[in-house]
């Protein structure tokens, strides 16, 4: 009744946003910065990205222009965070305040168009999904086997030895923003052009802060990410399928089960982090505290 | 180059020009925001700022004022008391849907009788309601450790479904043609929540935002549980071997803070909205934190930063009608002002020096 392989498919595009936002917070986390502006980062690469794919017909150049966009935000919370010492949570909580009011006001122009159509890869599935799944081993090799990797995790896990050192935290931890930014902007285009291939306010639905408790989920591990991901992708493609097939529970009510699993999911992580029952990795120990450098 | 030099305490003189810097350097990128985007920046800023006040339309919009300030100032109240104690509930637009709803059960099932006790009774629902949605991410947090940042977001979009599926469903009013939503609450006396003054704007929820305040003042300054939240905050670790007991804490500013969100829903709907819709909730829990921010977590501040904001609101929606305005420029303008306060906040933080 239900091919297994469209299944498959389906919910490897349900997780791809989720995988780029995640893997990119996870670099954030691990280098000790706690960005909560993740939503408000995708839904930036959301537009952004719908706009030049739209302007150019070309749905590579749209995801190029989500990158750089997604990172051009995200420098807002770096410069008040990292220079100004601000708070992080109440930071990122503002990052993503801003990022949703100011696409929806510069996102109504583009409402009702329609994205160019993507070129598609290899086994029916779309350079983008591939891209994802390939930048889980990347991000594992650079912060397991690299030495630019181990400098990032020194800085997450004691940023005043990282200083005594002399590695630049600052500049470390505002690449490492930076880049998060960049690949939530890539997820959230992922969203506009790939999935539901036009632009809407507020699109990205959670998304953003379902790949924070991803985050959490992989105990800070790409391959952990990419398990999360996939995980919530199948909670909805599952939740999809059955609205389709008509079961006798209200719609709306089925379109919460991705949030809900996520809460699930989190509370079952948690317990396990909490009562020591797992090997798994701990959250990075400077993360959240402002850096602030005496000389 | 300048280097920061942390102070041993923030001065109060800094504590009072930064959120009054962030409201100009918000109104000053905001006009240049608008210039860009072909509009007369000056007529833009006035418009929002001015003439809701002192302009031709005013006598219309002042008591909108008090509409729109009252559920911001109770929420942001219960959110200050937590986020002195470095607990976030950002769920607070959740807490405020489900105490609408729970509010608004109570007064269809008693349609239509007519009683003295529906309206006490709706809002003993509706505090409950949000009590108990805010005591969710409580109890997981203590139990479990779960984020109550992440759980109690959730638990919005959860709360939003719930909304709507009232409105399509069990709420559904069997007299409206079909159409979602539930019946109208105005319509139904004993339910409403009418101003209580003819055009003044004051309705019960504003009453409740005024004794909230007031509540929150006593705690934080006269009670022992606002030394306990204080220091929470500020030495974690401390706090314990002063005898806080963590959970405890957890449990009463995330309940508290729900309930007030839930009793901001119920006040909402029983009046200015007067229904359940599925778009019930209208951001005004989001607007909420960046009102306790802007007001320093102190009542005085969050009276005067929820007047401001509802400003923003009565503003927004005026340029919107005299200049075309996009209607999501307000939001624009609240992320740009938490923005800023959260940047000029180092003044209050650090001293800067000329590095020698």
């Amino acid at each position: 009744m239900i091919d297994p392989m469209s299944v498959f498919i389906l919910l490897l595009g349900a997780a791809t946003p989720i995988l780029f936002a995640a893997l990119g917070e996870l670099v954030v986390e691990r280098a000790g910065v706690l960005n909560l502006g993740v939503e408000g980062m995708m839904i930036t690469g959301a537009l952004a990205g719908f706009a030049a794919a739209y302007a150019t017909g070309s749905p590579a150049v749209g995801f190029a222009a989500a990158a750089l966009a997604g990172a051009a935000v995200s420098m807002s919370f770096a410069v008040l965070t990292q220079f100004l010492l601000s708070n992080q949570v109440a930071t990122g909580l503002a990052l993503t305040l801003f990022g949703l009011g100011l696409t929806a006001m510069f996102g109504k122009p583009y409402e009702g168009l329609k994205a160019p159509a993507m070129m598609p890869g290899p086994l029916r599935l779309n350079w983008m999904i591939w891209l994802g799944i390939a930048l889980v081993p990347i991000v594992w090799w650079f912060l397991a086997r690299t030495r630019a990797g181990l400098i990032l995790r020194a800085v997450g896990e004691n940023h005043d030895a990282a200083h005594g050192l002399g590695y630049p935290v600052r500049w470390v931890r505002i690449l490492a923003i930076g880049f998060g930014g960049a690949l939530a902007g890539m997820g959230g285009a992922y969203i506009s052009i790939a999935t539901v291939l036009q632009w809407t306010e507020g699109m990205t639905a959670g998304a953003g802060w379902i790949a924070l408790a991803i985050v959490v989920f992989a105990q800070w591990n790409p391959w952990g990410v990419l398990a999360g991901a996939w995980l919530f992708g199948g909670v909805t493609v599952l939740q999809l399928r059955l609205q389709a097939a008509g079961v006798a529970v209200p719609v709306q009510l089925l379109s919460m089960a991705p949030y809900l699993a996520t809460i699930f999911v989190l509370v079952l992580i948690s317990a396990r982090q909490k009562f020591g029952r797992s090997g798994g990795g701990a959250a990075p120990a400077s993360l959240g505290r402002p850096f602030y450098a005496l000389k | 180059m300048f280097r920061l030099e942390p102070r041993a305490s923030a001065p109060l003189i800094w504590q009072v020009v930064t959120p009054i810097l962030a409201v100009l350097a918000t109104m000053i990128v905001g006009g240049g925001l608008f210039a860009v985007m072909g509009f007369d920046p000056v007529a833009a800023i006035r418009t929002i700022f001015w003439d809701p006040l002192f302009g031709p339309a005013a006598s219309y919009s002042r008591p909108q004022l008090l509409v729109k300030a009252g559920p911001l100032i109770l929420i942001a109240s219960g959110l200050a008391l937590g986020f002195r104690a470095g607990i976030w509930n950002i769920g607070a637009e959740g807490q405020y849907i489900i105490g609408a709803i729970c509010g608004a059960a109570v007064a269809l099932a008693a349609y239509p009788m007519d009683a003295f006790w529906i309206f006490p009774a709706m809002i003993l629902a509706g505090a409950a309601g949000g009590w108990a949605w805010g005591m969710v991410p409580a109890l997981l947090r203590n139990w479990f450790g779960a984020s109550e940042i992440l759980v109690s977001l959730m638990l919005v979009y959860v709360a939003q479904r719930i909304a709507a599926w009232m409105a399509f469903g069990p709420m559904k009013n069997p007299e409206g043609f079909n159409f979602p939503g539930s019946r109208n609450l105005q319509q139904y006396e004993p339910a409403s929540n009418p101003e209580l003054f003819a055009n003044s704007g004051l309705h019960w929820g504003g009453v409740a935002a005024i004794l909230a305040l007031a509540a929150i003042w006593f705690i934080m300054s006269r009670h022992v549980l606002g030394f306990h939240i204080r220091t929470a905050g500020a030495a974690p670790r401390a706090a314990r071997f002063a005898g806080v007991r963590p959970e405890r804490l957890v449990a009463f500013c995330l309940g508290v803070s729900g309930a007030l969100a839930g009793l901001a829903g119920l006040f909402e709907v029983a009046g200015p909205a007067g229904q359940i819709t599925e778009s019930f909730g209208s951001g005004y829990g989001f607007t909420a934190i960046i009102v306790a921010f802007l007001g320093r977590l102190h009542p005085l501040g969050i009276l005067l930063a929820g007047l401001l904001l509802a400003l923003t609101y009565i503003g927004g929606e005026l340029a919107q009608m005299m200049l075309n305005l996009p209607a999501a420029t307000v939001q624009v303008f609240q992320g740009m002002l938490l923005f800023f306060l959260l940047g000029f906040d180092v003044l209050t933080r650090y001293r800067i020096r000329r590095r020698t």
